[in-house]
């Protein structure tokens, strides 16, 4: 499945187990994550990996604009957030109508905001904003989450890629971009519950969200629709439209003459990235019980190239494990010595870009070649 | 008395953003790491204060120049490593370098919060520099605010005559509007690279100096303010100095202003969407220079 990239294995490699570990990725990825993690880990952890996961739709995506495209994108936080919040509203005003199901709107109940959110009645926000009305549904709510981040990552780098904007500037505006939206998010606290973000929801479309049972149910549609997205992704670059994507990516004036608007090719990858962002963000928000401007702003966007980067920015499989790695080595880092987090974080940075640039999966691409070439010798 | 206050953002945006302008010109290279370099400065000044209220208290009024000094040379000096050590690696990958430089960034973040103080540190303020300057009947400017627009005024035409009347900066200037013509004519662009990257980060440190006299000085105090001065660079155009100072004086203004009718962080956020509105118009900044790539 993930033979995209490098040239086509030599007969000899087939019989390799690294080779066969490549040829079988998804596979194996697939097992790893339905059948061993279910088995191996509590309900905890389980509900840790389902978090690392829904960060790793983020790394996908990357792989995608960045791995492929050459575009390095610092802004998917704001879609990741977009997803996230729609699905929070959407959790709220179910646990705003159903005050057994909340403490804090059992309280807001007792003051007098029925129906309404308990953070918009602490403060003294008293009439629902007209843009949280829709969210009652739960039809309009997937839909929107699928559409409102696409639409609007594609319009907006549409305009700029026709600008012909690209490299170190977009990387800067999208900066910018995440900069804004958490800003906007911890300013407007009536609307958006400010720096504590939405939290406190506990059943969706009346399913209780805390049992052990439905955290094993999510974490399965987390796992399946994951993998669904890295088929997308690596149907995407097997077809025509993958192939105009890296030559953009390697020579776009070429691309241009010949007759392509790169603008457009790249814009689309860009809101399919966007897309993927936003399904993580929404799967997040119904496992972890949150959305925060906190995985919004600069720091986590950024911190979702890392991802990427350690698994390898031109494998969408890699980008999977480089989510799941980094992220425990977050929580065993945050369990036991939470002050050298940023130190090794940091570190993976630099090591990654100067020592792996193409990551764990290009590691395992370096080591099979070094195996062929001596058994050939 | 508002577009004063404009003013004193103004100064440190643009030291910090003259740096970043002259080293992304010339290399291509962008700094994620300017902001802590720029605290790094800060942290100097703090240090070199903590120095002389201990052991030259005689001599506490001037520790600020000393202060200023000092941060220019360390934050040069690490700089200087930090573009041996890892940057010059990277040139041909200004995408990596970006995240390199988060990587660096996120690293001295933690230093400073383990090593120096986790909570914010502030600086005494020196005598001469105490009390205000009454100008007319109800419009004082406090002189410590005069003072870091005086020195910015005198850094930036420091840095004009550095690149426009001595050898070196001819070379700077040559390298970036050409580095293989450059190169061939004789100058040694990897020597003037890591000099302007050290000149760079110098800028940086003595912005952070000044940053101390405006407000105190946290371990994420560099981070709030990379992506405004992303912003005045991108703004201004890449390769325009001129551009950069008068668009870190465009922004600095407007945050004021806009704070005046609304918070603080809403004014920002605002001043960020509109700079973006603008670069769609003018994709290369509003004084952008031309440049052989």
């Amino acid at each position: 499945m993930e033979n995209v990239l490098p040239a086509a294995a030599a007969p000899a490699a087939k019989k390799s187990p690294l080779a066969l570990m490549e040829r079988w990725g998804w596979l194996i990825l697939a097992v790893l994550l339905l059948v061993v993690l279910p088995l191996w880990l509590d309900v905890f952890r389980l509900t840790l990996a389902a978090k690392y996961l829904s960060l790793g739709f983020c790394a996908v995506g990357l792989v995608l604009i960045w791995g492929y495209g050459g575009i390095l994108s610092l802004g998917q936080g704001v879609f990741f957030g977009l997803g996230s919040y729609m699905m929070a509203m959407f959790l709220k005003l179910e646990a705003a109508s159903n005050p057994d199901s909340s403490s804090g709107t059992a309280l807001s109940a007792f003051f007098g905001g029925e129906g309404m959110p308990d953070f918009m009645v602490w403060n003294s926000v008293e009439v629902l904003p007209w843009w949280w009305e829709p969210f009652h549904h739960v039809g309009f709510t997937i839909p929107a989450i699928l559409l409102i981040p696409a639409l609007s990552a594609f319009v907006f780098s549409y305009a700029v890629f026709r600008k012909r904007v690209g490299g170190v500037y977009f990387s800067i505006i999208t900066l910018a971009l995440s900069a804004i939206l958490a800003i906007m998010i911890i300013g407007q606290q009536g609307y958006t519950g400010g720096v504590n973000g939405i939290n406190d929801f506990r059943t969706f479309m009346g399913l209780d969200l805390n049992n052990d049972k439905a955290k094993h149910v999510m974490y399965f549609i987390t796992v399946v629709t994951l993998l669904g997205v890295v088929g997308i992704g690596t149907f995407i670059l097997r077809s025509r439209l993958g192939k105009i994507l890296v030559a953009i990516r390697d020579r776009e004036d070429r691309v241009r003459f010949s007759g392509y608007d790169p603008a457009m090719f790249k814009a689309f990858i860009y809101a399919v990235a966007a897309l993927f962002s936003a399904i993580g963000g929404a799967l997040f928000t119904i496992q972890v019980g949150l959305a925060s401007p906190s995985l919004v702003g600069i720091v986590p966007s950024v911190e979702m190239v890392i991802y990427a980067a350690v698994g390898g920015r031109l494998s969408l499989i890699g980008a999977v494990y480089g989510s799941l790695i980094v992220g425990s080595a977050k929580t065993l880092f945050s369990e036991n010595f939470v002050e050298y987090w940023m130190y090794f974080i940091g570190g993976l940075f630099v090591f990654v870009v100067m020592f792996l640039p193409e990551g764990l999966a290009g590691l395992l691409a370096r080591l099979r070649e070094g195996k062929n070439r001596r058994e050939n010798v | 008395m508002q577009a004063f206050t404009g003013l004193s953002i103004f100064t440190i945006l643009m030291l910090m953003a003259l740096g970043l302008a002259i080293v992304f010109g010339l290399m291509g290279v962008i700094n994620m790491a300017h902001g802590e370099l720029m605290a790094m400065g800060a942290y100097t000044t703090f240090g070199v204060a903590q120095f002389f209220k201990a052991f030259l208290p005689g001599l506490m009024s001037i520790y600020v120049i000393v202060g200023i000094v000092l941060a220019f040379i360390v934050t040069s000096i690490f700089g200087f490593l930090l573009e041996r050590g890892l940057i010059r690696f990277l040139y041909k990958r200004p995408l990596d370098t970006l995240l390199a430089t988060w990587g660096i960034s996120l690293i001295l973040q933690q230093v400073y919060r383990q090593f120096i103080d986790s909570r914010e540190v502030e600086v005494p303020t020196v005598s001469w520099l105490q009390g205000a300057w009454q100008m007319t009947e109800g419009v004082t400017l406090p002189l410590s605010r005069l003072f870091i627009v005086g020195l910015a005024i005198a850094t930036a035409f420091l840095v004009y005559m550095l690149l426009f009347r001595t050898r070196w900066g001819l070379r700077i200037r040559a390298v970036t509007q050409n580095r293989a013509m450059a190169g061939a004519a004789g100058i040694d662009t990897r020597r003037v690279d890591s000099f302007t990257f050290a000149l760079g980060c110098g800028l940086a440190g003595i912005a952070g100096s000044s940053f101390t006299m405006l407000a105190s000085t946290g371990p994420t105090t560099g981070q709030q303010y990379i992506v405004d001065t992303f912003i005045v660079v991108v703004f201004g155009g890449v390769e325009s100095l001129l551009g950069t100072i008068l668009s870190a004086f465009i922004i600095g203004q407007m945050q004021s202003w806009f704070e005046y009718g609304m918070s603080g962080s809403m004014a920002r956020a605002s001043i960020l969407a509109l700079v973006i509105l603008v670069l769609y118009f003018r994709p290369n900044g509003l004084f952008a220079a031309k440049v052989r790539r």
